[in-house]
């Protein structure tokens, strides 16, 4: 894989990775103890073992001048087999998560697995592990095609990956160790967050030059979403991250933000986090592999255009409404309120714009469970967005705010979009770059599918009863107007609930089990003939 | 670029863009988007009129309807305060003896009081007064400090070993760590003690019992019964607070005790005490 480098890439990458392991050893010698010393040490470490990867393949023959007539695939193969390995990680760990709130003692007495740190391991394991890697891996696929050209070049897709990983490994270990910002979502600390900025702009830069060379007139509307994508998140990550480190040589740094500015900043962040990251990226993948493989054509353009600004313009509006009924002023309140209302017919137009292309191939969607995958992506991206605007009123939010019907939300969002438009796309993709004619099995296919619709739905119908449960059992006044229930009464209420939500688990995590033996066995199988998209006629590097 | 053709499926025209196969209808945007695009907004324009919405540089608008949340709270708790106004003056003032007997009032000490021991009392005490090591059991008929209303509500206003001026203060010495009984003793003392749970023998010529007479009588009486209202607890019956399991009794002589309960007199209000106090003293005979 390295060897496909030419000789110049494989020189800068020695060079990155004496400069990574240089890095890894100044933290480490900075800190001399405690997490950030590992982290310093984790990147040495890696540094070198880069170079030594490296340094073994520099002198080799430059590759065959042939390869510039394909596209660039080895860091997609390796994005989705990285995204496939964290997916089983922090889905085992939510599992995990998810039996703690059914038998709260299964930490055996060790901090590290307390509830407080691996909660956020599944979270960004989840979001930004799964899911970035699965944006990354397929937004090399998709650029590529919708603009009939290679990647700019073939090191710094390199650089986005494994810097990108190194940032997620440092997050999670990082987390099991104590180290966290306190932020939701945005929990990395200083060093960790820097370094993020750096591989993010990589990435910006790499999609823009591989845009500028493409072979076709217009900009496709995925390339738009991953774009927006990247742009908003390098945005929402650098402001939300504006820290001051206690010391250079320590992991703990303080927001510069205080009180109900620092909670405003936090959830414009956060919100925004699920608009960019779980919405727009994942909108890019739907955009692309929802028509190849429905084999149909987008059913509207103006939808697209419509639901793309509306989105972009509306979401960023809407941070304050997780924010309702607190100390922020009652009129950011309103503004967060009304503006997520109006978010709802754009976010709505996308899901239809996607469901409309598939006229014309409904049997497509019954006989293939590749395409019902998206579909049902399609569906939940709608049903998802319908809920998070309806919570966002204020008076229902009055109800729903601080239950599990938050946590059922974020499921049906991350489990029924994210997540399935991913296996979609991925089963989509494996065949095409590894070479392959189809899936190992198509039959491991639909139980994947089944197993996670199954695992999903007894999911969020389990938390969206437990949540409103719980919101009126705290609301619920007594003849004597008091409260009548406490708060430990809600909590007994929960276990069912909560049993129910951990089987919902078990059946999703078994099926991201059987998708994973599934791609391992396609990778593995007999080379076949897979018929890729044409290459635009390619200039020398 | 590709040229323009006519999808079969839903009649309509193609834009003409072509990304490597994918292309794109040229459809309108349904009228039913076109609606629901104004109705949303029309919504949110309502919301703007009528609620405090826009920042004006210091200041912002205020909305037709002119609500707040700070005033708004503020006047719903204040309705609810006088709704209860008057029984919970009462609750506050009467002696316990008159709110017993008065059955509409009782009725609804016991069903404020339920909550209020679940968010305020139960993270010690357990479930139903349950009780757990270091935290005595309330629905047994085993009292420290008492288990009349009274008493009750003196424990909860002042605590124990608590930072209240009054607090109710109670120390087991640390008999094994400051040298008062050597390690021989004091196992020899934890048999004793734990024996005591079937019964205490009077004239025990046994030197365990010579040692208690010297050493516990003083606070926990001559015949280990407890002084009720001094914090020694009663060792003959079958209720602990750190157990009664010989490897308890062992680290109680050996370190001693100092348990502490907060005081809940700027937490909770005279009535609320007082409610609470009834429903603790009634306990006992609700588990049973």
């Amino acid at each position: 894989m390295i060897a496909q480098l030419s000789r110049t890439e494989r020189q800068w990458a020695a060079v990155l990775a004496i400069l990574l392991a240089l890095l890894g050893l100044t933290m480490a010698i900075a800190a001399r103890q405690g997490p950030m010393a590992v982290h310093g040490f984790m990147a040495l470490a890696l540094g070198v073992g880069l170079f030594i990867a490296v340094g073994s393949v520099l002198e080799k023959p430059q590759p065959a001048t042939s390869r510039l007539a394909q596209y660039y695939d080895d860091p997609t193969k390796v994005g989705i087999a990285l995204a496939m390995a964290w997916g089983l990680f922090a889905m085992g760990i939510g599992l995990w998560v998810a039996a703690l709130m059914v038998w709260p003692d299964a930490t055996f007495g060790h901090a590290w697995m307390s509830y407080g740190r691996i909660r956020p391991v599944h979270t960004t394991g989840v979001i930004f592990a799964f899911g970035g890697n699965a944006l990354i891996a397929t937004s090399f696929h998709v650029m590529q095609r919708t603009s009939r050209t290679r990647l700019a070049d073939q090191l710094s897709p390199w650089f986005v990956l494994v810097g990108y990983n190194l940032f997620l490994v440092w997050s999670v270990t990082g987390y099991m160790m104590g180290v966290t910002q306190s932020k939701e979502y945005a929990e990395p600390e200083w060093y960790a967050d820097i370094w993020l900025v750096v591989v993010w702009v990589a990435y910006l830069v790499l999609y823009l030059r591989t845009l500028a060379r493409r072979a076709e007139p217009h900009i496709y509307v995925a390339n738009w979403y991953y774009l927006a994508f990247i742009v908003v998140v390098a945005v929402l990550h650098i402001v939300n991250g504006f820290a001051l480190p206690v010391s250079f040589a320590g992991a703990k740094s303080y927001t510069v933000f205080s009180g109900v500015q620092d909670a405003m900043v936090q959830w414009w962040y956060g919100h925004n986090a699920v608009a960019f990251f779980m919405t727009s990226g994942f909108l890019g993948m739907l955009y692309y592999y929802l028509p190849v493989r429905s084999q149909r054509p987008i059913y509207s353009y103006r939808l697209s255009i419509l639901s793309f600004w509306g989105i972009t313009f509306f979401y960023l509006w809407v941070g304050s409404h997780h924010l309702h009924y607190t100390a922020l002023p009652h009129w950011v309140q309103t503004l967060g309120m009304t503006f997520s209302i109006m978010l709802l017919v754009p976010s709505w137009a996308s899901a239809g714009n996607a469901i409309a292309t598939l006229n014309g191939a409904w049997g497509r969607v019954r006989d293939d469970a590749t395409l019902r995958f998206m579909f049902v992506a399609a569906v939940f991206y709608g049903l998802s967005t319908f809920e998070g605007s309806f919570m966002a009123i204020r008076p229902v939010n009055a109800l729903s705010h601080y239950t599990d019907w938050t946590v059922g939300h974020v499921h049906s969002g991350a489990l029924g979009w994210l997540a399935m438009v991913t296996f979609g796309a991925f089963y989509s993709t494996v065949p095409l770059i590894w070479g392959r004619k189809a899936m190992y099995s198509a039959q491991l296919i639909e139980w994947h599918f089944w197993l996670a619709l199954a695992g999903l739905l007894t999911y969020v119908f389990s938390l969206w009863n437990a949540g409103i449960t719980q919101g009126l059992m705290w609301r619920t006044y007594n003849a004597a107007g008091t409260l009548n229930y406490s708060f430990i009464e809600s909590i007994d209420a929960m276990r069912p609930y909560y049993i129910a939500r951990f089987l919902g688990g078990v059946l999703f995590l078994a099926g991201i089990c059987v998708g994973a033996v599934n791609i391992w066995l396609t990778v593995r199988g007999v080379r076949g003939q897979a018929p890729d998209r044409p290459l635009a006629l390619q200039g020398a590097e | 670029m590709s040229k323009i053709e006519r999808d079969p499926v839903t009649g309509y025209t193609t834009t003409g863009h072509d990304w490597n196969g994918i292309k794109e209808l040229n459809s309108p945007i349904p009228r039913a988007v076109i609606i629901f695009i104004i109705v949303t907004h029309l919504a949110a324009l309502i919301g703007w009129i009528l609620l405090p919405t826009w920042p004006l540089g210091r200041t912002f608008t205020k909305g037709v309807l002119e609500v707040d949340q700070k005033t708004d709270l503020a006047a719903d708790i204040a309705a609810a305060n006088t709704a209860r106004a008057d029984w919970m003056a009462r609750m506050a003032t009467l002696d316990f003896d008159a709110i017993r007997a008065d059955p509409d009032l009782m009725a609804r000490a016991l069903e404020t009081a339920a909550p209020l021991f679940g968010q305020n009392c139960e993270p010690c005490h357990g479930k139903n007064g349950i009780g757990g090591p270091g935290f005595p059991q309330l629905s047994d008929n085993a009292w420290i400090w008492g288990g009349t209303s009274e008493d009750i509500s003196k424990t909860i206003t002042v605590g124990i070993n608590s930072a209240h001026p009054d607090s109710r203060f109670a120390q087991m010495p640390a008999f094994g760590r400051d040298e008062m009984l050597d390690r021989t003793q004091i196992g020899m003392m934890t048999s004793y003690v734990q024996s005591l749970s079937n019964g205490f023998i009077a004239n025990d010529p046994s030197e365990a019992a010579t040692l208690f007479q010297d050493n516990c009588a003083a606070c926990h009486g001559e015949d280990a019964r407890g002084v009720e209202g001094t914090g020694a607890l009663n060792l003959t019956d079958a209720a602990w607070i750190y157990g009664g399991d010989a490897a308890s009794i062992w680290q109680t002589l050996m370190n001693g005790r100092e348990g502490h309960m907060p005081t809940w007199q700027s937490r909770l209000s005279t009535a609320d005490i007082r409610m609470l106090a009834l429903y603790v003293e009634a306990m006992p005979g609700k588990l049973q």
